[in-house]
């Protein structure tokens, strides 16, 4: 990467890679220019208006036909959509780099919401494996519970769930929060690099494994700390965070954030392939 | 990948060969190398139901040999006269398919471990359940097909599991399909997702006091495993317990017997299951559209934890 401090806006953004291929006839490579405010929003995506508003009912649609009329009334200027009958099925609602206002009336299958940027998402059933996957901004609600790997990866935004959730939560997140207002299952925060994760519950065993940064609040038990997880102190200003933070996620405004543990990195682990195999079992 | 799937009505008896269908069927994408049933009928009780094969399904897809149904018949025959010779009076049998068959037996005994063995030693022969409730009907194909094969979808009783396969480590037949029967305790049955890695130290140690393996499917463990811990006087709850820590590798798994149903699930938890429960229902299976097939209302389900052991009572 060239030096980016000492590049122009234009050049810097290209440095970065910020740019896309278009795939229209021939291949063009397409860069952000950071003077254009309407390279603030994905390519394709639709100017809506959130008082504008429909349902969807996908009880007899297929996944792929369900998003595409998502986008469909998107590109028709729905600003809120409500999805009626979505039946557990998989991978519903991915894909979205859009502002919307979506709400399911029901429950989700598998990677649900998906790979999604920007919209706005409430989800009055539970939802499977997977859900938010890679979610970079936006808000994804879970009014029940949430399978395992809830918000694998996700670099933005807001994850909530009301309920408990399954194994692997915030497996691998990069960024944004996310919020459990029940129990949390093993390996919650395995390898996770940035971003928050909120348990008000207990949480099962080896809580942030190979975690190489980032912050876990528990509100309730843990079972055991993975390779590296340490406490930490919970400062003043985690409380007013946690506060802030639970009272915008409508959940938990009443919990006691003050009897809260924190859990970080112990960074034992950020040299490990440096160490020799004798100064690795003092490491870990 | 592989699917489970798995139901229980408390205090009363249901279409349970329709309902597991559609829950298999809503699973058919996770693999439809072979589907199987273990379905708990209303029966009167005073006789035994042995669900065998004389040989395998050697159509499209299949790893088997083929054989002649000469063959088959000269193994029914041999199976009848051993029935015979063992005092087993056959009161119903029915030939669903050339290498398929039913028997209602009229049998006094306790202990089917030396009953199983004297039919098994027949070559070419399975016991693929024996119980007083239990049917397993397995073969290849998806759930619908399998079904309607076997007429399964009138069959009305109190609870089932079953298991939509994608083969990975044995072959695409019958034998390695699941359910797997708890031999020799009648009326066990097992379906599992996963793969157990410690299969070959803990299947010598099995054999050596007396188990039987049919396959070597790693899942027929489970069924091998826990029947042991049953004979040894633990209950079914503590077999399962005993297993998460016994077995190695990742899995969830379900156990049948004549009037309980159980999940386990191990300490990765890297297999997935949603389970719906309610005062007169426990449904569960791989993904939630399982449970949807029989309950399209909205219902509360959650994902068991890892390390979870639950048993249900019909």
């Amino acid at each position: 990467m060239a030096n980016i401090k000492t590049s122009e806006k234009k050049s810097k953004a290209q440095s970065m890679g910020m740019h896309t291929e278009v795939l229209t006839g021939r291949t063009q490579q397409k860069f952000f220019n950071p003077d254009e405010a309407e390279n603030f929003y994905y390519f394709g995506t639709y100017d809506v208006d959130f008082n504008k508003r429909t349902d969807l009912d996908v009880m007899n649609m297929s996944a792929p036909e369900a998003n595409k009329e998502i986008d469909n009334l998107m590109s028709q200027g729905y600003g809120t959509i409500v999805i009626k009958n979505p039946q557990g099925k998989h991978s519903l609602g991915v894909g979205i780099l859009n502002k919307l206002n979506l709400i399911f009336e029901g429950s989700l299958g598998y990677f649900g919401m998906g790979s999604c940027d920007g919209p706005i998402v409430r989800i009055n059933g539970r939802v499977g494996w997977s859900c938010a996957e890679n979610l970079m901004a936006g808000k994804v609600v879970i009014e029940k519970n949430a399978g395992s790997c809830f918000g694998a990866a996700i670099r933005g935004g807001d994850l909530i769930c009301k309920g408990s959730v399954g194994a692997r939560t915030g497996i691998d997140m990069k960024g944004g929060t996310i919020i459990i207002g029940g129990d949390a299952g093993a390996f919650t925060g395995f390898m996770m690099q940035r971003g928050r994760i909120i348990i008000l519950g207990d949480v099962g065993i080896n809580l942030g494994d190979s975690m190489y940064d980032g912050t876990i609040f528990v509100g309730g038990e843990i079972g055991s700390y993975g390779s590296d997880a340490v406490d930490a102190e919970l400062t003043s200003s985690d409380q007013d965070w946690l506060k802030r933070k639970l009272k915008v996620a409508e959940i938990g405004e009443d919990f006691d954030v003050s009897k809260m543990k924190k859990i970080v990195a112990g960074k034992k682990l950020w040299n490990y392939d440096n160490l020799e195999p004798t100064e690795k079992k003092g490491a870990i | 990948m592989c699917g489970i799937a798995g139901l229980i009505h408390r205090g009363k008896s249901s279409n349970v060969g329709s309902e597991l269908q559609g829950m298999l069927q809503a699973l058919k994408h996770r693999g439809e190398d072979s589907t199987g049933y273990a379905l708990y009928g209303d029966t009167d009780g005073k006789n035994f139901i042995m669900r065998f094969k004389v040989g395998e399904n050697v159509g499209e897809g299949s790893s088997s040999v083929m054989e002649d149904v000469s063959v088959y018949d000269e193994r029914k025959k041999i199976v009848d006269q051993t029935l015979s010779e063992m005092g087993a009076k056959i009161i119903k049998e029915e030939r669903t398919l050339p290498y398929s068959l039913r028997y209602e037996v009229d049998y006094e005994t306790k202990d089917l471990l030396d009953f199983s063995q004297r039919i098994e030693s027949i070559p070419g022969v399975e016991i693929l359940s024996m119980g007083k409730s239990l049917e397993v009907i397995k073969d290849l194909g998806n759930a619908k097909m399998v079904c309607d094969r076997y007429s399964l979808d009138k069959l009305v009783g109190t609870h089932a599991i079953g298991h939509a396969r994608m083969a990975t480590e044995s072959g695409v037949d019958i034998k390695s399909a699941h359910p797997f029967w708890g031999y020799p305790f009648s009326d066990v049955s097992v379906v599992h997702n996963g793969q157990l890695t410690n299969y070959w130290n803990n299947r010598r140690v099995l054999e050596n006091k007396g188990m039987r393996f049919m396959s070597e499917c790693d899942s027929e463990l489970i069924a091998v495993y826990i029947a042991q811990k049953m004979r040894e006087g633990a209950s079914l709850e503590e077999g399962m317990k005993d297993s998460l820590t016994g077995l190695d590798g990742v899995f969830t798994y379900f156990v049948a017997t004549k009037d309980s149903l159980g999940m386990a699930k191990d300490t990765m938890a890297a297999k997935p299951l949603v389970l719906y429960e309610s005062d007169d229902l426990v449904a569960m299976g791989s993904e939630e559209i399982a449970i949807r097939s029989v309950l399209p209302q909205e219902i509360d389900t959650y994902d068991p934890f890892d390390g979870e052991v639950k048993v249900w009572q019909i």
